[in-house]
């Protein structure tokens, strides 16, 4: 327990790290950059026009149904990898492959349907 | 098998070393694939590319970085201040972290973790929110279409990548990635022994494609295609920031290539079979080993950059869904079936 522990430690210290190694960047370049701030230069940018509307305009978000997707099969994936582990040392190898193969099935099946929705088409 | 040569004690002074180790590996790495990136386009193009400082301009990355120090910290008027001012250190971190379980040779890797392979692959995952983050905040057109587009990309790439990582894990019997690379050692087919990346030629492929997504990197730019949308979710960002954002696209580029090189090309060995001397010359030698085929698939990234013209959005999402994706799920049931009766 204790090194199990300590081996994700470092994943800890390594964090503390990446955050000291951007705060350092950002305090360094406080102390040399120049701060001149003015209106035109804090607009947003637009082709050197001045912008239209708001920036956070309507957009369509065609790629919700993507999300929504990645969702399911990222938690499949999840299964697969335990699995994955113990497939060579198991003594019950072909039970766990048949079963494994039911759930890819279901899982596969997802993506005919979706084809035939319409969801992964463009417009 | 070997322990990390950073399994010292006290345990402070271990942690203290791994992190210093952890962040001189993101920098120097990050710089020298950048630089080769520069080069390799260069010359492909029939250019010379950055020649002035020190020699053949190998200096040129620390100098834009000095460079980048100096600059002004711009944060448009219309922007979410907290939010655009966080997302470069959300896209930096998860790279320095993904470096605590990649081994580098026999013996230099911070620490084994027994998730190591899935663990590499969740922390790289964490990019998504940077460039979600940069894109939404900086309200901007430019901007919010990048990042919609990269967020898209990202998730739908992110499968392929786990799909092929999955199969290894089923051929290696473990997570660890040096594990992996041990296993893969003594790997032998049909008597001969082999890199993973032969019989795993499927696998190889739709890693190595969904890393190039994952990346953003041309033919999969689209996040950030330059003559539609400016710079996409980094329109808006100036200085330091910025650099942020370039230093974790390359240092992404070295943690793939690494990873590919433990899933597929056998690690720090420079064949499966063929063993490394003992002690410190081996871990030398192993070192020299893993770097010099991170920079060969770091090479060949460039090599497409220069070769491909960039894909549109639909093909991209279609690419992945009907055919990576599908595929991915084949391979995982061929590796298993080969796994259980061969």
């Amino acid at each position: 327990m204790e090194a199990y522990l300590t081996s994700y430690a470092t994943v800890l210290a390594l964090t503390v790290a990446g955050i000291l190694l951007v705060a350092l960047a950002f305090a360094v370049s406080r102390l040399v950059r120049p701060d001149r701030e003015y209106g035109f230069k804090l607009s947003s940018y637009e082709c050197g026009i001045d912008p239209v509307g708001t920036g956070w305009s309507h957009t369509h978000i065609r790629y919700y149904m993507f999300a929504f997707m990645f969702v399911i099969f990222d938690v499949e994936t999840l299964f697969i990898f335990p699995w994955a582990v113990v497939l060579g040392t198991s003594e019950h190898q072909r039970f766990i492959f048949g079963v494994m193969l039911v759930f890819l099935f279901f899982v596969t099946i997802t993506l005919p349907y979706e084809w035939k929705k319409g969801v992964l088409k463009w417009v | 098998m070997a322990t990390s040569v950073f399994a010292l004690e006290p345990l402070w002074l271990a942690l203290l070393l791994q992190a210093l180790a952890a962040l001189l590996l993101f920098l120097i790495g990050a710089v020298v694939v950048g630089y080769l990136e520069h080069k390799v386009l260069a010359h492909m193009q029939d250019r010379l590319g950055p020649m002035e400082a020190i020699w053949h301009g190998i200096g040129q990355l620390p100098a834009d970085g000095l460079k980048f120090l100096q600059k002004e910290d711009i944060i448009p008027t219309a922007a979410d201040r907290w939010v655009f001012a966080l997302a470069p250190a959300v896209a930096v971190v998860p790279g320095v972290v993904v470096i605590a379980v990649l081994p580098f040779g026999p013996g230099l890797w911070l620490t084994d973790l027994d998730a190591g392979i899935f663990f590499a692959l969740a922390a790289s995952g964490v990019t998504v929110l940077g460039t979600l983050m940069a894109g939404w905040s900086s309200a901007n057109k430019f901007s919010l279409m990048g990042g919609l587009r990269g967020a898209a990309q990202l998730i739908s790439y992110e499968l392929p990548l786990v799909l092929a990582a999955a199969a290894i894990v089923i051929q290696a019997g473990t997570l660890s990635l040096p594990g992996i690379v041990e296993a893969q050692h003594g790997f032998t087919l049909f008597g001969v022994p082999m890199i993973y990346g032969i019989p795993h030629i499927i696998g190889l492929g739709l890693f190595f494609v969904a890393a190039l997504a994952e990346l953003s990197r041309p033919p999969f730019d689209m996040p950030i295609a330059d003559s539609e949308l400016i710079a996409g979710h980094m329109t808006e960002y100036t200085g330091m920031r910025y650099a942020f954002f370039m230093l974790s696209e390359y240092a992404g580029m070295v943690i793939l290539s690494a990873l590919a090189t433990v899933l597929f090309l056998g690690g720090w060995y420079p064949w499966p079979g063929v063993g490394l001397p003992e002690g410190a010359a081996g871990m030398v030698l192993g070192f020299v080993i893993t770097f010099a085929k991170i920079l060969v698939l770091s090479a060949i990234m460039v090599w497409l950059r220069a070769t491909f013209p960039r894909m549109r959005e639909d093909q991209l999402q279609r690419l992945s869904w009907s055919v990576l994706i599908p595929l991915g799920l084949l391979n995982i049931v061929l590796v298993a079936t080969a796994k259980v009766w061969f």
